[in-house]
């Protein structure tokens, strides 16, 4: 195919002008925007002009003649708790440096322009990383490698010829000008990729497979699946958002490799930012033949379709994302015939997740063997995941397969929020399950969390302190995915409302022992008979808060307690008439007047009266209201 | 009746499909974007532009939980309860957000301002707990922060 014709490589159109002297770039990514960087970014325009700088800001300006400064929007830069980050770069004198401040506000703008811009001082009580010396937050930064968000937070994702710049589209062009099909499916082969919507099925296989079978009129598809539902993952979202064009280019691959023409991007009505961006990118890498008809003077086409959902979770489901497609309802079905055999419109199909295509340029231009260098026996390269709940330091972190599970939660996500007591990592989401302390040691890859009981899946890991009942979060899920569930099939539909009525029936302390065996059995029915995994991995949470909770659930239903103080109804509250100052600032906040007591003299609760909202518990200063 | 506005933007995304059918999400997207919701009535104008049942049109919109089947108001709220927000208190903010307009999830409030919907994941855990006006994400949300936030929707 090469051999036919000259390809033209890609190369940016307006090369971004270098700008000598100041480079400020701002997160403009979803979490960046809800904390205020958008005016962050209007607010160093504004002073910029006051200050007479001459500034350009992008991506509405590309002109740079004679200005020093420039203002970029980027995608997430990871450190979400510290949104909105501003990073500055200067190079002056032939010297430069990068700095990076944390939770800026329009009103520390003007302070960042007179003292480090103009005046080059850092500011060191806004600081979250410099290069000239180690801060608290390097933890979060060091040990991360970044391969498939390689661009993300630092170029403009509305921006082309930033992505061109930054070496986009040349692994398409590599693939295109000397690789055929076979060579390339043989690459991601062995680099060892794996899924990364939540299977961890080989990619390079998935590929082989979709390749080896032929459709009847010469159509086949590749669909991305940016459907992101699981709860506590958002590392899809910040890969679209923050350089949809390395997702593009993941698909033509991909869409090379197995001979598909035609690709369909699914992505979730929540993310309107990432829709927003993908349309605007899709658009432009069609103009410039990187997509469409004949890409870079090639033999290949391969046109890319954006499909909006509508609301439902159970269309991350592989076949059911392909009837949501179909103009269907999202149900999934009977597997097989596979999706490689017959998917969309019963052609053979190709379906990955975003992270997983996002990552694939980067292991074409680098080679297969530098991915595979990286990561744990089975489980290779680098993986996103998400650090949120309880943790200090949430945000994105990319960093090889392998590390342990108190590496990513302790090292980069700084531990427990407000100096708590960690109890649980819930991995997985509502197919996952809530890991302990006893074993955070683990490495994490596909095979070891596997055999936790709890899932890698997209990668969130979501902390829960002392504070959180594990009954109570396991009820959560079951109640999630009972309404998620699209009512298929028994097994999942009722199972999993019989689950949820146990496990209420427990936080309501109406529990016995022998329910919680029957909650085990119902379990293990619901996991063996369901049609898809949204049903068959819906007890998980279940087993593994049984498997290393036990004792929290023996006392939900034996003495009646929640040691968290989480489950109402098994809570009581009393005052410690030692610690008690008599403030009277419970007795103002009780709403139910359950409260007495005069000034200076200890308060006492009626049970009788009390409502157990906690706002006693909450008001006091003094420690002395108890929760038991 | 469909508008030519909403016909023309439906007709485009034939394109995308080897099925007309297949529209018909679009389609009651489209329809939604125009006129905030889903009547009977442009339900089935739209069941008849795309030659499918109005039952089996009916079926799909209700199976999806972005298209709205009653009038909602002028700016809509999503709450999210997923797993993060859930343990950041997002329960607290919904009863505040329920106190505060006087209405349930899923209602609209009596000046027609705000309809409060729940929904499931944000992408927003790393600023848990948050919810969404018009497609603006706002987190982490305290309900002390509500009434200013609301106060940029009037
Ligand atoms: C209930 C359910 C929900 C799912 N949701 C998603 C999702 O939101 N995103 C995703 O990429 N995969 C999701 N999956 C997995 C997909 O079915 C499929 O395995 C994946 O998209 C394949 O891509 P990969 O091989 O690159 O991981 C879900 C699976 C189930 C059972």
């Amino acid at each position: 195919m090469a051999a036919t014709r000259t390809l033209v490589r890609p190369a940016p159109q307006n090369p971004r002008l270098t700008v000598p002297e100041v480079d400020i770039r701002i997160c403009l990514g979803t979490g960046g925007v809800a904390a205020g960087s958008r005016e962050v970014l209007k607010a160093f325009e504004e002073e910029l002009a006051r200050q007479d700088v001459l500034a350009v800001i992008r991506p509405r300006e590309d002109k740079c003649e004679g200005r020093t400064v420039s203002v970029t929007g980027t995608g997430c830069q990871g450190l979400c708790a510290m949104d909105p980050l501003v990073e500055i770069h200067l190079r002056r004198n032939g010297k430069s440096s990068k700095v990076t401040y944390g939770l800026v506000t329009p009103a520390m703008v003007p302070e960042i322009i007179e003292k480090h811009i103009l005046g080059g001082e850092v500011i060191k009580k806004w600081l979250v990383l410099t290069d000239e010396g180690p801060t608290e937050y390097n933890p979060f930064y060091d040990a991360q490698e970044k391969l498939t968000l390689r661009h993300v937070g630092i170029i403009d994702p509305e921006d082309i010829d930033d992505y061109l710049e930054a070496g986009g589209y040349q692994a398409l062009y590599k693939v295109l000008s000397e690789m055929t099909p076979a060579e390339v499916i043989d690459e991601i082969k062995r680099s060892g990729l794996r899924g990364r919507g939540g299977a961890g099925f080989p990619t390079g296989q998935k590929w082989e497979f979709a390749a080896g079978y032929q459709s009847p009129d010469g159509v086949k598809y590749f669909i991305c699946n940016g459907d992101e539902g699981d709860p506590g993952a958002f590392m899809d979202c910040s890969a679209l958002e923050g350089e949809p064009h390395a997702v593009f280019e993941g698909m033509a691959i991909g869409a090379y490799a197995i001979g598909a023409s035609v690709g369909y991007m699914y992505v979730r009505a929540e993310y309107p930012l990432a829709l927003r961006r993908i349309k605007i990118g899709l658009e432009v890498a069609e103009e410039r033949g990187l997509l469409g008809d004949n890409i870079m003077g090639s033999d290949f086409s391969f046109h890319i379709k954006l499909k909006e959902g509508a609301g439902a979770f159970v269309c991350g489901e592989e076949t059911a994302l392909m009837q949501s497609i179909e103009g269907d309802r999202g149900m999934p079905r009977l597997r097989p015939p596979f999706p490689a055999e017959s998917g969309l419109w019963r052609r053979p199909t190709n379906i990955n997740n975003v992270e997983t295509l996002a990552v694939v340029p980067w292991i074409i231009t680098n080679g297969a063997a530098a991915f595979a260098a990286r990561g744990y026996e089975n489980s290779k390269g680098t993986k996103v995941f998400a650090l949120a709940g309880k943790v200090n330091r949430t945000g994105l972190a990319e960093v090889p397969m392998g590390m342990t599970l108190r590496e990513v939660i302790f090292g980069i996500g700084g531990g427990v929020k407000k100096g708590k007591k960690f109890k649980a990592v819930q991995m997985g989401g509502p197919s996952g399950g809530c890991l302990p302390e006893s074993l955070l040691d683990l490495p994490v890859d596909y095979e070891t969390i596997n055999k936790t009981g709890a899932i890698v899946g997209s990668g969130g890991m979501i902390v829960i302190d002392e504070d959180n009942c594990i009954v109570d979060t396991a009820r959560y899920f079951l109640s999630f995915t009972q309404s998620e569930s699209c009512g298929k099939c028994p097994p999942c539909r009722i199972g999993t409302k019989r689950m949820l009525d146990l496990l209420t029936k427990i936080c309501e302390g109406k529990g016995t022992l022998a329910d919680l065996d029957f909650l085990e059995k119902m379990a293990e029915q619901v996991k063996i008979g369901s049609l898809c995994a949204l049903g068959g991995t819906a007890p998980n949470p279940v087993f593994t808060a049984l498997k290393y909770f036990r004792d929290e659930f023996e006392e939900h239903v034996v003495d009646k307690r929640c040691r968290a103080g989480i489950c109402t109804a098994l809570v009581t509250y009393s005052i410690d008439p030692e610690a008690c100052t008599g403030c009277r600032a419970c007795v103002r906040v009780c709403p139910t007047e359950a409260i007495t007591g005069e000034r200076k003299e200890a308060h006492v609760i009626d049970n009788e009266l009390c409502i157990k909202c906690g706002a006693c518990y909450e008001k006091c200063r003094f420690d002395a209201v108890r929760r038991s | 009746m469909l508008t030519d506005a909403e016909r023309l933007r439906i007709e485009e995304t034939f394109a995308l499909y080897e099925s007309r059918s297949a529209s018909a999400v679009d389609g009651l997207l489209i329809i939604q974007q125009s006129r905030g919701w889903v009547s009977d009535e442009a339900l089935a104008d739209l069941a008849q532009f795309l030659a499918v049942s109005t039952h089996s049109l009916e079926s799909l919109a209700s199976f999806y939980s972005m298209i709205f089947r009653h009038p909602v108001g002028r700016h809509v709220i999503m709450v999210c309860e997923s797993v993060c927000c859930w343990i950041a208190g997002s329960a607290e903010l919904t009863a505040y957000l329920n106190d505060r307009l006087s209405v349930g999830l899923g209602e609209t409030t009596a000046d027609g301002r705000f309809t409060l919907l729940p929904v499931v994941c944000l992408g927003a855990c790393d600023r848990a707990p948050a919810m969404m006006v018009d497609g603006r994400l706002h987190g982490p949300v305290v309900a002390a922060d509500i009434d200013s936030i609301l106060s940029q929707y009037p």
